[in-house]
């Protein structure tokens, strides 16, 4: 293997790839529009359309304008496939509205309120949110001197809900206040990542190499064994106390993918599961609500066959809605969606693209999300501080073990839980969240994409635009160094600098030789090309640098 | 990291695909169980959700579609003549179900049936919208409007057939229900109408249903309801005796009359006659004065047997197989009619009047008197004619169907004479009708423990027109205004008869 690769003198910053891809994204949920009202009475939904496509328009130019000012080198899907799903949303909710005020399909025929208008805000907010984190957070590592008290943060959104009356199927995972709901869990999801991603770039050497060979596996030490511990009582309270199948697995999850990719230990992984399985079985067990949940899973017919007060009907519904969608669909606005009532548009949204715009729809659906998923894995590759790649890795994990809690649970692969499908279904939380999601992800990928400075020169900053120096120049503009607490350096291995790892993230075939001079160099095609390492010292100097690291196995 | 991280994307990726998997298995493998799983209420929405076919009476529709502002239940039903045709089309609505041909022919009328298939799939590339195949009745408009208008305000019902092919040209029963108040929009107004007038009687209800239409206007006398059929029945008596040979229109049969009374064997109660003088008369005199002792004379003489395989001919008892066996449905249900086996002399003797635990339906009387018509065929009485496709092209036609020869046509034709007779000379002089040849019966059948409750009237009677047009009729009336004593089969009964035989075979 070669640690060589070719660095491109002037890398394709592919923002007008992004802005192609952004005119998709904003079209294709505009037709869907169109046709849910030649659907319904035949005409044109020039209200709707002006609304949701201007809405939807100007948060997807004013997302791609700060994104080229201050994220040039950002990966140009992500901001798209993000607004895709956000404007296929808005318009699945809308659609859902025009069923759910006329109360059809609802217990009684009582009559909901539209909610389409107060996700556009929400989006709007969320968007906001994105840019505030692209203008703000220069530098993604900003966030690992606060691993503590994000540590603080997260678990105060946890036990959050508890205090609080659990929704109709006794899940805790609300704050009611007044009108307004706020689903901590989701805003948790973020939190505790980036204090996962802190607390294991501090102590992933411990994690990893501290350790007894047992049968051809790395055995952790028992002290070793407190954090996963912990992490992993953490999910069962949840578990007990908010009775979230979803949120406990999600972070249990994203914890143990998490700490094997830190120290590279499949033993952890073992761990991992084990531990899962153990905790989830017994609490499915002796925990009633999370055993309901369970039954309804192995027969969701049985609320039909046995009828009894408390079991749910939604999912037999969800089967029927996907049943009669069949490959095809039944088209926009000529399903019946609302047949599960008001979690259609929340946690039930998946049902109404699978009976509306059949397998197909479901297909294209679950590939956006893949595609997502794909991308922030591939920030995380790309990215040269471990810090940075830990956060993408565990971000993208969090997305994809989410699509998979609550994708499975409406399509009955596992038990049901109260998540929301990130972007599309109705939620405040749950789109604020993830526009921030994809803030730190394209910051991520932005620092990581950017093109190296010349051979040989030395930049303390590397994260940080050096024409953004202007008014942060230099060693200053890295607001991390100096006030970190554990330095880097002091890790000896950085997987993200092993050579494999860089040329198949850049894609490129890598030269063999040395580092490749600082001009002349063709342009790869792909720009995933983390830049040769430039030598250096510094803390957070490009990763590779350490020696040792790229002869780690 | 990047080795791990690999890795984690490979995880990823089967996570992906695990949900794209299970996506395939409900929609594709599972597909059809879950969209025609009977909780799955979709399969309801489709039915309802393009116009429903209508119900032809003369070409002309009497149902149409309403577009509703509902986004599940899109066209609701429409009746056009609202209780008139209720007991032959029944009513269909989202919410209280259907009966009668609005269920029968579903299939048809929804557009589900794969007749319709081509036409479905044309239209819907044509962007022309579908809708169901139509159900063209046999019914006569004006014969089935002179019946519902002559027992407005009764309680009863008519049947007209034709009697050379069976088509039932009316079928009517009153009260009836406006099926526009079940198919109306609002589910909650349905389901209240829907309760007032039927009666529960589940088992399983805490408290009885106090809320219902006493007359269950719901329920279709004409082909449901048994009853006596009294004296209307003596014309299956006289065929029983015409086709034993034994008997002549001119016969006059040995009646035992004790003191001018025939009294019941072993018994001091004896059977009264209620018109005329019956003492002496021929079979044909007897028929048009009604003479209870002449006919429960000939039934005793003939021997049970023989007027029951007589009345087994002409339908009753499902054509002789039994209550359970060889239903009559045309294409609803008929009740079977009954005469009963076993019999003492003295039951045989008022069963041969059409009292005692004789019974038969309106329709059965009219395919009595059909058969007599028909030359002793009676044919299978039927309802609908044809099923016709979205642009009103047959799909199907009813073939007329032979149920049995319940008389010679030699019989036939004395027992048309005899029908004639009471018309001209005896108790249906009510039913005549100027240049129409018209023969009847009239009944008059006591009911209620020691004839407590009002009798039946019943009239049936026959019309044969100039051109060649004939009707059979069986009408009853079982409650009116009119008083006790002026209850009687040619009063009430005959001018509901009299309007729907004029219906049909006048221009």
């Amino acid at each position: 293997m070669s640690n060589t690769t070719i660095t491109p003198q002037a890398a394709p910053n592919r923002r007008n790839t992004e802005l192609m891809m952004l005119g998709f994204a904003v079209l294709v949920p505009m037709l869907a529009y169109a046709n849910v009202g030649l659907a319904g009475d035949g005409s044109l939904p020039v209200g709707s359309l002006v609304k949701y496509g201007l809405g939807l328009g100007v948060f997807a130019g004013l997302a791609h304008l700060l994104v080229r000012k201050f994220a040039p080198y950002a990966d140009p899907l992500l901001l798209p496939l993000a607004t895709f799903l956000n404007g296929m949303g808005l318009m699945f909710i809308n659609r859902l509205d025009l069923d759910i005020i006329q109360g059809v399909g609802l217990p009684n025929n009582v009559k909901g309120t539209a909610a389409a208008g107060s996700q556009l805000m929400y989006s709007a907010i969320g968007v906001a949110l994105f840019a505030v984190v692209v203008v703000a957070l220069r530098d993604h590592r900003l966030l690992q001197r606060y691993t503590y008290t994000f540590m603080a943060l997260a678990l105060v959104l946890l036990v959050s809900p508890i205090p609080f009356p659990g929704d109709t199927y006794g899940a805790k995972i609300w704050i009611r206040l007044g009108p307004f709901s706020i689903q901590p869990g989701e805003f948790t999801k973020i939190v505790i990542t980036i204090f996962f991603a802190g607390y294991l770039m501090a102590k992933r050497d411990a994690l990893a190499l501290a350790s007894r060979k047992v049968m051809g596996l790395y055995f952790p030490r028992g002290r070793d064994m407190g954090p996963i511990i912990v992490v992993w009582l953490l999910s069962i309270l949840i578990l007990v106390f908010e009775r979230d199948l979803g949120t406990s697995l999600l972070f249990f999850g994203v914890f143990v993918v998490m700490l094997y990719v830190a120290t590279e230990r499949t033993s952890w992984l073992l761990f991992g599961v084990v531990m899962a399985v153990a905790g989830a079985v017994v609490v499915g067990t002796l925990e009633p609500h999370v055993h309901d949940r369970v039954a309804a899973w192995m027969d969701p017919m049985d609320a039909y066959t046995n009828p009894a007060p408390g079991k749910s009907q939604q999912l037999a519904q969800a089967l029927f809605g996907y049943g009669t969608g069949g490959l095809l669909g039944t088209g926009l606005n000529q399903g019946h969606p609302t047949e599960i009532g008001f979690a259609a548009r929340s946690d039930f949204i998946l049902t109404t693209v699978g009976e509306e715009l059949g397998l197909a729809g479901m297909m294209a659906i679950f590939m956006v999300y893949a595609l997502l998923i794909e991308r922030g894995l591939r920030t995380a590759l790309a990215a040269r501080d471990p810090f940075g790649k830990l956060l993408a890795a565990g971000l993208s994990i969090a997305l994809a073990l989410q699509v998979f809690i609550v994708a499975g649970g409406v399509t009955g692969l596992i038990p049901l839980t109260g998540m929301t499908m990130p972007f599309l279904a109705q939620g405040g939380s749950s789109v604020i969240t993830n526009w921030a999601l994809v803030a730190i992800l394209i910051r991520i990928s932005d620092t990581a994409r950017r093109p190296a400075p010349p051979a040989g020169a030395f930049d303390p900053s590397e994260g940080v635009a050096p024409r953004r120096g202007s008014h942060a120049s230099g060693r200053s503009a890295t607001p991390a160094a100096g006030s970190t607490p554990p330095p880097p350096s002091s890790t000896p291995a950085d997987g993200s600098a092993s050579p494999e790892a860089l040329t198949v993230a850049g894609g490129v075939p890598s030269a063999p030789g040395g580092p490749p001079s600082s001009g002349g160099s063709p342009t790869p095609p792909r720009p995933f090309v983390p830049p040769p390492n430039p030598g250096g010292g510094t803390p957070y100097g490009p990763p590779g640098q350490s020696g040792p690291g790229g002869q780690h196995p | 990291m990047n080795k791990p991280l690999r890795r984690v994307s490979v995880f990823c990726l089967i996570l992906v695909a695990a949900l794209m998997l299970r996506a395939n298995w409900v929609q594709v493998v599972k597909a059809d169980d879950y969209a025609n799983n009977g909780n799955n209420r979709r399969a309801a929405y489709e039915k309802y959700s393009h116009p429903r076919g209508d119900f032809l009476v003369e070409g002309k529709p009497i149902t149409s579609s309403v577009k509703t502002d509902n986004r599940q239940y899109e066209y609701l039903r429409k009746y056009e003549f609202g209780p008139m045709y209720a007991p032959i089309t029944g009513y269909i609505s989202p919410y209280v179900g259907s009966n009668l041909l609005e269920k029968l022919d579903d299939d048809i009328l929804s557009g589900k049936d794969s007749r319709l298939f081509v036409r479905k799939v044309l239209d819907t590339v044509t962007n022309k919208g579908t809708r169901g195949g139509n159900v063209a009745l046999t019914i006569n408009a004006k014969a089935q409007e002179a019946a519902f208008n002559g027992l407005d305000g009764k309680t009863g019902a008519a049947v007209a057939i034709d009697p050379d092919t069976g088509k039932v040209l009316a079928m009517v029963s009153t009260p009836s229900y406006d099926p526009n108040v079940l198919a109306q929009n609002d589910r909650n107004a349905a389901a209240k109408a829907y309760d007032g007038l039927t009666l529960d009687t589940d088992k399983t209800r805490k408290t009885p249903d106090t809320n219902f239409d006493p007359k269950k206007p719901m329920d279709n006398r004409a082909i449901r309801y048994t009853y006596a059929p009294g004296s209307t029945f003596k014309l299956v008596t006289a065929a029983a005796a015409l086709s034993s040979g034994q008997f002549k229109p001119d016969t006059v049969p040995n009646v035992p009359l004790q003191g001018g009374k025939l009294f019941y064997p072993n018994s001091n109660q004896f059977l009264p006659d209620s018109h005329g003088e019956c003492a002496g008369a021929t079979l044909q005199a007897a028929l048009e004065m009604s003479c209870n002792t002449v006919f429960a004379s000939v039934g005793q003489q003939l021997s049970q047997e023989k007027v029951k395989a007589q009345a087994d001919a002409f339908g009753f008892n499902n054509f002789g197989k039994g209550a359970n066996q060889n239903p009559l449905d045309i294409p609803s249900r008929v009740a079977p009619s009954v005469f009963p086996t076993g019999l003492d002399q003295g039951q045989l003797m008022r069963s041969s009047i059409g009292q005692d635990s004789v019974a038969s339906t309106p329709m059965q009387m009219a395919m009595v008197v059909a058969g007599i018509v028909n030359n002793g065929k009676v044919m299978k009485p039927y309802l609908v004619d044809e099923l016709r496709a979205q642009n009103l092209s047959v799909l199907e036609k009813t073939q007329p169907e032979v149920a049995s020869q319940a008389v010679t046509p030699e019989v036939a034709q004395m027992l048309q004479d005899m029908m004639k007779g009471v018309v001209e000379n005896g108790t249906g002089k009510a039913a005549k009708i100027p240049g129409v040849t018209v023969g009847g019966k009239t009944g008059t059948a006591q009911r209620g423990v020691k004839n407590s409750e009002p009798p039946y009237a019943w009239f049936v009677s026959y019309a044969k027109g100039a051109d060649g047009k004939k009707v059979a009729v069986a009408v009853v009336v079982e409650d009116s205004d009119a008083e006790r004593n002026e209850v009687s089969g040619s009063s009430l009964a005959a001018p509901i008869a009299k309007a729907m035989m004029e219906a049909v075979v006048k221009k």
